[in-house]
């Protein structure tokens, strides 16, 4: 087998470099969004872009997000590859109606006619210190609407794998990036590579219990791993990828295995992502468990300001260490 | 089953097959709804039924305008841009009753008829819910060099839309070959636009650099001639328009809405019936012009009539999709 040469690359360049390869790959790929081009976004993910692309496949668009994710559904259907940059989560409140009434619904409406091929990246995460308005992790909102896939990577490999992969698809895909993560350093191999939606993914193996963890999460819960691992448990990480499709069967597996299990997730913890995940390993592994299934999700707050109040509204390495080890009768 | 329609091109042939084309695909509009009201009544219609009966002239003119490719967006009022732009009745009345054979699979029904094959990005339920989509794919035409041009229907109503200033602003700005075609049948609803719409109408194109040009909604020559003008220089790459087409919905919001005095009265309906109405003044100018005479146009009506007796008869022949439909097609 021939090696595969792998960097380390951040998650902002892994996010780059997917869009860059499929720009290349396909003239219809185009990027439209507040400060894409020569800014490169507030974060700097899309730096060198428009040096490569151009103006007229890395548009900057006046801040007006329902109009140019209207556009983007579109131009979607009319022949590009739209991917319409939302900078802050929190603004995909202005883009509703066109991702709920317009993208999600075109192809069922239209009985399988037109098609969508949109995506939409956007930010999640709290902890920046941006207040209400800037924090929020609205993921639950999208993947409650048929019609709409639902992306959340975790790492640099997952987020070039799977944003390529969203690219590709001919439906409307949502896809969130955790602003905190896109320093994060991961492993990336050289060449092309894509990940199917709706594979979850084991980050860690164990038997004791099953932490299901999404995108910011993930490195929460690893963290907590090794902080179960000190006081004798084997926790076993699953990170899901995408909220919708959901890979139900490898949650379900693992939950038997393990016999207990917890989600977690930036989301509101209240009617969100982690009440969806722990009904459906509780419907699928209820003979196998051994005690109900924990959620952790975001307080039921707007996200305030003050560093020491923002930092207690998410789940961190230790909340969840805690959680997890009074759910395996340790506390 | 096959359906004698008019299967002339648009956009084509000599003036007065031109004006004949025009007139018969406005008489099908006013007869397609004709059996609309009809179905609803004797409650063979699920649903709601948004008549386009009176506009006929904006839809006719306008799409005369364009050609089998461009696009267009309709609205919740949108039967008679289907049937402008090209769409078989008997796929449209099946699509009224949630049949398989409906252009959506019976899964759109009334107030979501799209057709990729007349360019019709689909009929919105939202109010100004389309001026997006049309936008964007003016964005793919001009991206893609395709040449084709977007029009994008909306009601009075849809001003009060944020969203139509956001992408009026992006179309000017990018020179985007799209025209919004705003149809004031004077009602959002039941409410007379004068007590929702501040200021100038057309100031709203002219705000952003938009062309804007109003004209009168119940004549189809105006709307043709000043449509192909807005059209013509779209495709040139001289930019987006706002065409203001006057015109007036002869029944109520929908077919239920019966008793209507509270917000209009008779007398103004029947003034726009009897002498605002833009089938008889075509034919009369058709006739005068000695382009046709009474017989030949009492011919066509009674060809339509037949065709639109058939494409009913046909759509509840029909049968409804099967339940494993129901999940199908909500990802492609």
């Amino acid at each position: 087998m021939p090696e595969v040469a792998t960097r380390e690359l951040t998650f902002a360049q892994a996010v780059r470099e997917a869009l860059a390869e499929e720009m290349r790959r396909d003239s219809r790929v185009c990027i439209f969004g507040e400060d894409v081009a020569e800014a490169g976004t507030p974060f700097k993910v899309l730096s060198g872009l428009v040096e490569e692309f151009g103006a007229e496949r890395v548009i900057d668009t006046p801040i007006s997000e329902a109009g140019f994710t209207g556009m983007g559904v579109g131009a979607a259907m009319t022949g590009l590859r739209p991917v319409v940059d939302i900078m802050f989560g929190d603004f995909l409140t202005l883009t509703m109606d066109q991702m709920v009434n317009q993208a999600a619904k075109v192809h069922y409406m239209s009985g399988g006619t037109w098609k969508v091929p949109m995506v939409v990246r956007t930010t999640l995460g709290a902890t920046r210190r941006s207040a209400a308005q800037h924090s929020q992790s609205l993921h639950a909102w999208l993947s409650h609407v048929p019609g709409l896939k639902v992306v959340l990577p975790s790492t640099p490999y997952d987020a070039k794998g799977l944003l390529k992969t969203a690219i590709r698809d001919e439906n409307p895909v949502v896809f969130f990036e955790d602003k905190m993560m896109y320093k994060l350093k991961g492993p990336v191999p050289e060449g092309e590579y894509t990940i199917p939606l709706g594979v979850a993914d084991v980050k860690r193996e164990g038997e004791d219990i099953t932490i299901v963890a999404t995108s910011s999460m993930v490195q929460v819960a690893l963290g907590a791993a090794e902080l179960l691992e000190k006081i004798g448990l084997s926790a076993e990480v699953i990170d899901p990828r995408t909220t919708w499709p959901l890979d139900e069967k490898t949650l379900i597996e693992s939950a038997k295995k393990t016999s207990r299990a917890m989600v977690i997730d930036e989301g509101y913890g209240r009617y969100g992502v982690t009440g969806e995940i722990a009904s459906v390993i509780a419907e699928g592994a209820f003979y196998n468990l051994e005690a109900p299934v924990k959620r952790m999700g975001a307080m039921h707050v707007p996200i305030p300001f003050s560093p020491p109040l923002e930092d207690v509204t998410v789940p961190t390495d230790q909340t969840v260490f805690e959680a997890a080890r009074a759910l395996c009768g340790k506390a | 089953m096959t359906i004698a329609t008019d299967s002339s091109k648009t956009n084509t042939g000599t003036k007065a097959e031109q004006s004949i084309r025009m007139y018969r695909r406005m008489v099908m509009i006013r007869l397609f709804e004709e059996q609309v009201n009809e179905l609803y009544t004797r409650a063979l219609m699920p649903g709601l039924a948004h008549l386009y009966v009176g506009e006929e002239a904006v839809a006719v003119g306008i799409c005369e305008a364009l050609k089998p490719s461009d696009y267009i967006t309709s609205t919740h009022r949108g039967h008679g841009h289907c049937v402008a732009k090209g769409a078989s009745p008997d796929r449209m009345f099946a699509e009224l009753l949630g049949k398989e054979a409906g252009y959506c699979r019976g899964k759109g029904g009334s107030m979501h008829i799209a057709d990729p094959a007349t360019g019709n990005l689909g009929a919105n339920a939202i109010v100004g819910g389309s001026a997006g989509i049309a936008t964007g794919a003016a964005l793919s035409a001009k991206r893609l060099g395709t040449g084709q041009v977007a029009v994008c229907f909306f009601g009075e109503g849809a001003l009060g839309q944020g969203v139509l200033y956001e992408v009026m602003n992006l179309a000017a700005l990018w020179k985007l070959p799209v025209i919004y075609v705003c149809e004031n049948n004077l009602y959002t609803e039941y409410t007379h636009y004068s007590e929702t719409t501040a200021g100038d109408i057309l100031a709203r194109g002219t705000a952003f650099g938009v062309h804007a040009e109003s004209v009168d909604g119940q004549d189809v020559r105006a709307v043709h001639a000043t449509a192909q003008k807005l059209v013509d220089r779209a495709r040139k790459g001289e930019g987006p328009a706002f065409l203001l087409c006057n015109t007036y919905r002869y029944t109520g919001h929908h077919v239920g809405d019966i008793n209507r005095e509270y917000y209009r009265s008779k007398q103004e309906e029947q003034m726009w019936k009897t002498e605002r109405d833009p089938i008889k003044n075509f034919a009369t100018w058709m006739i005068d012009q000695k382009i046709t005479d009474a017989t030949k146009l009492q011919t066509i009506e009674d060809e339509v009539r037949a065709e639109m007796k058939a494409a009913v008869e046909f759509a509840i022949a029909a049968p409804y999709p099967t339940i494993d439909e129901v999940d199908q097609d909500v990802y492609a």
